[in-house]
């Protein structure tokens, strides 16, 4: 360790410093970032409600096989239950990040997110 | 037809050149086999050859094996012209760049590890801006932002330290 630990010239800990210091300023920079604001319910395709991601409550739609409900929570929404035989909007759990979508295909009701100043998404999703 | 033979005249800087190149290449090699946990998170082992012929030889020796590593590397990985080649450049040419700066800090205060840890910041940075305009052109890449620098500095100054022990075990 001590080998290795007198390479280092003094400029070399001021530079060391500096780049430690914009890579921990990075991670709030890029990560609080795309906040989800809102829930929007839609059934058919047609927005039936918008809940601000605020306070706990509970939402229930109904459509064609029986009624989905839908729970907001602060920062966070998910399809609490639905009468698909697959569940897989219900198994997709919590909604955190704007644009996140669960799709209850076979009873017509989708819930999504969005974030401030994009209620039109422009992609369908990224991947890397 | 009468046989013609072009003979080019190698100097004793493209035996150099070659020889630091075919170094930089194995590592590129050697490195492309291993595991990466995400595109973009890469140790940079060739650019340990860059910076010792920086510190030895200069700008210009470096820019030589910095960009043959590149279009070598890619044409031996079957990469060339490829997304990941033009990344790889960009990310060359960025962190040469920065290097042209670096190179003129005063070297008692500065050592390899500043350059190494600089020319990795411009390595990641100019690939993300070429991802962002080209690749993925939403504001979605710079999600990673924040992995890709960490693991930017890490690895510069591991491959810093490297080279400043290379360096003095040569002088």
């Amino acid at each position: 360790m001590k080998f290795w630990l007198a390479l280092l010239r003094p400029g070399d800990w001021v530079t060391l410093l500096a780049a430690a210091g914009a890579v921990a300023a990075s991670f709030p920079l890029f990560w609080t970032g795309g906040r989800a604001e809102h829930a929007v319910v839609r059934l058919d395709g047609r927005v039936v409600a918008e809940f601000p991601l605020a306070a706990p409550r509970r939402y229930t739609v109904t459509g064609p096989l029986g009624t989905t409900v839908i729970e907001i929570a602060p920062g966070r929404a998910r399809v609490l239950s639905d009468p698909g035989p697959r569940q897989y909007c219900v198994q997709q759990g919590w909604l955190t990040r704007p644009n996140a979508i669960a799709i209850c295909a076979p009873n017509h009701v989708s819930l999504s997110l969005t974030g401030r100043g994009d209620n039109i998404a422009s992609h369908d999703s990224i991947n890397y | 037809m009468t046989a013609s033979t072009i003979s080019l005249a190698i100097s004793a800087d493209d035996r150099r050149i070659a020889s630091y190149a075919a170094a930089a290449i194995a590592l590129t090699l050697i490195e492309a086999a291993l595991p990466s946990p995400l595109p973009g998170v890469k140790p940079g082992l060739a650019n340990i050859v860059v910076l010792v012929v920086l510190a030895r030889h200069g700008w210009r020796d470096a820019a030589w094996v910095a960009l043959l590593r590149v279009v070598a590397g890619s044409l031996l990985l079957c990469q060339f012209l490829a997304p990941g080649f033009f990344l790889g450049l960009t990310g060359a040419l960025a962190s040469l760049a920065v290097l042209a700066v670096a190179v003129r800090l005063p070297k008692r205060w500065f050592g390899p590890v500043t350059a190494s840890v600089l020319a990795a910041f411009a390595h990641i940075g100019g690939q993300l801006l070429l991802a962002r305009v080209w690749l993925v052109p939403h504001d979605g890449v710079f999600y990673l932002a924040p992995v890709f620098a960490a693991s930017a500095l890490v690895f510069g100054i591991v491959n810093g330290l490297v080279v400043a022990r290379l360096l003095r075990d040569s002088t």
